[in-house]
C-alpha cells in the first residue's frame, strides 16, 4: 500500500508539473461547455423574416406590427405570391416566412379561428425551432388579449412547416455530449499518453524490473485519472446547472455511478491503446482518430443516429459513448431511473469488462 | 549449486517465431565479478539480459539468478537485482530527491532508510546543489551516475547495466567505471553490456555474442592470447568477421 501511495504521488507530480496536460484536464471542459453552451443557444436576435399576407386586414396588420416590434425579428420583405416563397429562401435572405390565410379577420370573427403558416428554413434546425416558438409566443399573447374581454374564444392557429429538414431531431445534446467527450479525452487519451510516455522514457522497463507487479503499475498510473475525471464530471454538471440553468432531472447518484462506469471503460480503452502504441504521438493519434472522432461523429452527440445510413447506424452500436449519451441524456433531461436505462447500462458494463479483459491479456504479453 | 555462482545459465534459448534470437547460451557469473556481456547490435545480448531480469520468458534452457529460477521465480529475482537501462531512465519532471524517494519506495525501502540512502547518495555524487532541481535540467553524465546509484539503492546482489555509457564523454565514462569498481568491491556482482571495446578491458571476464551464440568467454587477457590480438577490439573484429 505504501508503495502504491508513493506511486500515486509521483503520478500527480507528473500531472501538475506539465502545464499542457493541466490545461487539457481543466481548461478544456470549461472552455468546451461554455463554447457549446453559448454557441448552441436558443436566443435569437433580429432574425430576418418575410411576410406573405393574403388578407391585409386590421388583425394581420396588428400581428405583423407586433412581430416587427419585437427585438427577435425584423421584417425583411413582403412576399406577394406563394410561388415566390421558394426563391426567397433560396436567396438566403430570410430564415422564415409567415403566411397569413385569406380573410384572416373574417375567419376569426365568423369561425373563431384563423390560420397562419410559419415556414421555417430548417437547414439550421435550432434556429428554425426557436423562430417557430417565438412566433407562437407572440401569437398566443395576442390571442390572449383578444379573448380577455370577450366571451367568445378566438383562436389563431399557427401551422408550422419546416422546410429542408423536417425531422429536427438533433437539438440539445450539448451537456451530455461534452461530458462524454471530456471523460473520454481525459480518461482514454491522457492515460494512454502517460503510460506510453513511460515506455518512451524507458522508465516502464525499470518499473517492470522492479518488484512492482504489472497490474500495480497500471492501477497506479490510472488511479489519478479516475479521480480527475470525476472532478471533471462534477465541474461539467455544475456549469450546466448554474450557468445554463439545465437542472439534472434524475438521480445525481445514478448519474455519478453511470459516469464512473463510463470512465472505467474509457480508462480500459486507454490502457489498450497504450499496449499497442510505442510512442506518445501514436497513442495520441490513435486516441484522437480512434476514439474522439467516433465519439463526436457517431455517438449521436451532434448528428442524429437515426438519420445516418444503415452501415453507420450499425457501427454506432459498438461505440461506448453512444450508450453513455443515451443513459445520461435520459437521466439529465428526462429524469428517468435505472429501470429505463438498464439495457444501455448493461451494454456499457459488458463493453467495459471486455475492454479490461482485452487490455489485461494484451498487457500480459510482456513488454519488449 | 555453488554458493559463489550468482548467475547460472545453461542452454538458454529465446525464439521469436522462427527467428532464434538467443541460441543455447551457457555461462555463469561469480559473486562480486564484473562480467562483460559483449556483442554487436542485434547479436542477442539485450534479449538474453531481459530473460535474466525476468521481463522476458525464455523458450528453452535453464537459468538461475541470485539463486532463483527465471521460469518460476521471476518475482523473487526482481527483489534481488538492480537494473539500469541504456536510457538512464529517471523521471525528468521530478527532482533528484523525488526520483530517489520514488525508486526507493517501489523497492519497499522504509522512509528513514530512503532518507539515509538519499543523503549518502547526494553527498557521494556531490549533488547537494541540485538535489531539489528537476532531473530534466541535469547533464547526461549526472543522470547516468544518479541512475546507477538508484539501481543500487536497495543493495541488490546483482546489478544489470544495459549499455550504461552510451552517449557520454570519455572522462565521464572513466568516472563511471570507478563507480562500478566500487560497487564490485562491496560485493555487488556487475553484469554489464557494452559495445565499447576499451571498456571490455575493465571487466573481470567477458563473453562475446555473435548471432545469438556465445563465441568466446574468458578474461580479457586470455582472450587476447587466444585470438592472438593486441586489444579487445581486435578480438571482437576477428570474431565478428568469422
Amino acid at each position: 500500500m505504501k508503495r502504491f501511495i508513493g506511486f500515486i504521488k509521483k503520478e500527480f507530480y507528473h500531472i501538475f508539473r506539465d502545464r499542457r496536460s493541466l490545461f487539457i484536464l481543466f481548461g478544456m471542459p470549461i472552455a468546451q461547455i461554455l463554447l457549446f453552451g453559448f454557441a448552441i443557444t436558443n436566443e435569437i436576435n433580429n432574425v430576418d423574416i418575410a411576410i406573405l399576407d393574403h388578407s391585409k386586414d386590421a388583425t394581420t396588420k396588428e400581428i405583423i406590427n407586433r412581430i416587427a416590434a419585437s427585438k427577435y425579428f425584423s421584417i425583411k420583405q413582403m412576399v406577394t405570391h406563394e410561388a415566390n416563397i421558394a426563391s426567397v429562401f433560396q436567396k438566403g435572405h430570410v430564415k422564415a416566412v409567415l403566411n397569413f390565410e385569406k380573410d384572416f379577420s373574417k375567419n376569426l370573427i365568423k369561425d373563431h379561428k384563423a390560420t397562419v403558416q410559419i415556414i421555417a428554413d430548417a437547414t439550421d434546425p435550432n434556429t428554425a425551432n426557436t423562430i417557430s416558438n417565438y412566433v407562437n409566443a407572440i401569437l398566443q399573447q395576442y390571442q390572449k388579449e383578444l379573448n380577455k374581454d370577450i366571451t367568445i374564444v378566438y383562436q389563431i392557429v399557427p401551422e408550422t412547416r419546416m422546410v429542408y429538414n423536417p425531422e429536427l431531431k438533433s437539438v440539445y445534446m450539448f451537456v451530455p455530449g461534452v461530458m462524454t467527450i471530456i471523460l473520454m479525452l481525459v480518461s482514454a487519451m491522457m492515460t494512454s499518453i502517460s503510460i506510453t510516455r513511460e515506455k518512451e522514457l524507458g522508465t516502464m522497463e525499470i518499473l517492470l524490473v522492479s518488484p512492482l507487479k504489472p497490474f500495480q503499475v497500471i492501477i497506479g498510473k490510472v488511479f489519478p485519472y479516475i479521480f480527475l475525471s470525476i472532478i471533471n464530471a462534477v465541474v461539467i454538471v455544475m456549469l450546466s446547472i448554474f450557468i445554463f440553468n439545465m437542472p439534472v432531472q434524475g438521480s445525481l447518484f445514478l448519474l455519478a455511478l453511470e459516469s464512473v462506469l463510463f470512465i472505467i471503460s474509457a480508462l480500459a480503452l486507454g490502457i489498450l491503446i497504450s499496449t499497442i502504441s510505442a510512442t506518445q504521438q501514436t497513442a495520441m493519434m490513435i486516441s484522437l482518430m480512434g476514439l474522439m472522432l467516433p465519439v463526436i461523429l457517431l455517438s449521436g452527440f451532434i448528428f442524429p443516429i437515426s438519420s445516418m445510413p444503415l452501415p453507420l447506424q450499425v457501427i454506432s452500436n459498438i461505440i461506448p459513448a453512444k450508450w453513455f449519451i443515451i443513459i445520461i441524456k435520459g437521466i439529465m433531461l428526462k429524469g428517468v431511473g435505472l429501470q429505463f436505462v438498464w439495457k444501455e447500462t448493461l451494454i456499457l458494463l459488458g463493453m467495459t469488462v471486455f475492454f479490461i479483459a482485452l487490455s489485461v491479456k494484451k498487457y500480459k504479453i510482456r513488454l519488449e | 549449486m555453488s554458493i559463489n555462482k550468482v548467475i547460472q545459465v545453461e542452454d538458454l534459448t529465446k525464439m521469436f517465431g522462427d527467428f532464434t534470437a538467443v541460441n543455447s547460451i551457457t555461462f555463469d557469473v561469480e559473486k562480486g565479478e564484473i562480467f562483460g556481456f559483449l556483442g554487436a547490435n542485434g547479436a542477442g545480448k539485450t534479449t538474453a539480459m531481459k530473460m535474466l531480469i525476468g521481463i522476458l520468458s525464455p523458450t528453452a534452457g535453464e537459468a538461475t539468478v541470485a539463486g532463483f529460477d527465471v521460469f518460476t521465480n521471476a518475482e523473487d529475482i526482481k527483489k534481488n537485482i538492480g537494473y539500469m537501462s541504456q536510457k538512464f531512465a529517471l523521471y525528468d519532471d521530478l527532482t533528484v530527491k523525488e526520483n530517489i524517494t520514488f525508486f526507493g519506495g517501489i523497492y519497499g525501502l522504509s522512509k528513514s532508510k530512503i532518507k539515509e540512502k538519499s543523503n549518502t547518495l547526494i553527498e557521494d555524487l556531490g549533488l547537494e546543489k541540485v538535489a531539489n532541481q528537476l532531473v530534466g535540467a541535469l547533464p547526461l553524465g549526472w543522470k547516468q551516475k544518479i541512475s546507477f546509484s538508484v539501481a543500487l539503492l536497495h543493495d541488490p546482489k546483482i546489478v544489470f547495466l544495459d549499455e550504461p555509457t552510451g552517449g557520454v564523454d570519455p572522462i565521464t565514462r572513466r568516472q563511471f567505471w570507478e563507480m562500478i569498481y566500487k560497487a564490485a568491491n562491496h560485493g555487488t556482482t556487475v553484469f554489464v553490456t557494452t559495445h565499447y571495446m576499451d571498456e571490455a578491458e575493465y571487466c573481470d571476464r567477458v563473453s562475446i555474442m555473435v548471432n545469438g551464440k556465445i563465441e568466446a568467454l574468458d578474461t580479457p587477457k586470455k582472450l587476447k592470447e587466444q585470438f592472438n590480438a593486441a586489444t579487445m577490439n581486435d578480438v571482437f573484429l576477428k570474431l565478428a568477421r568469422g
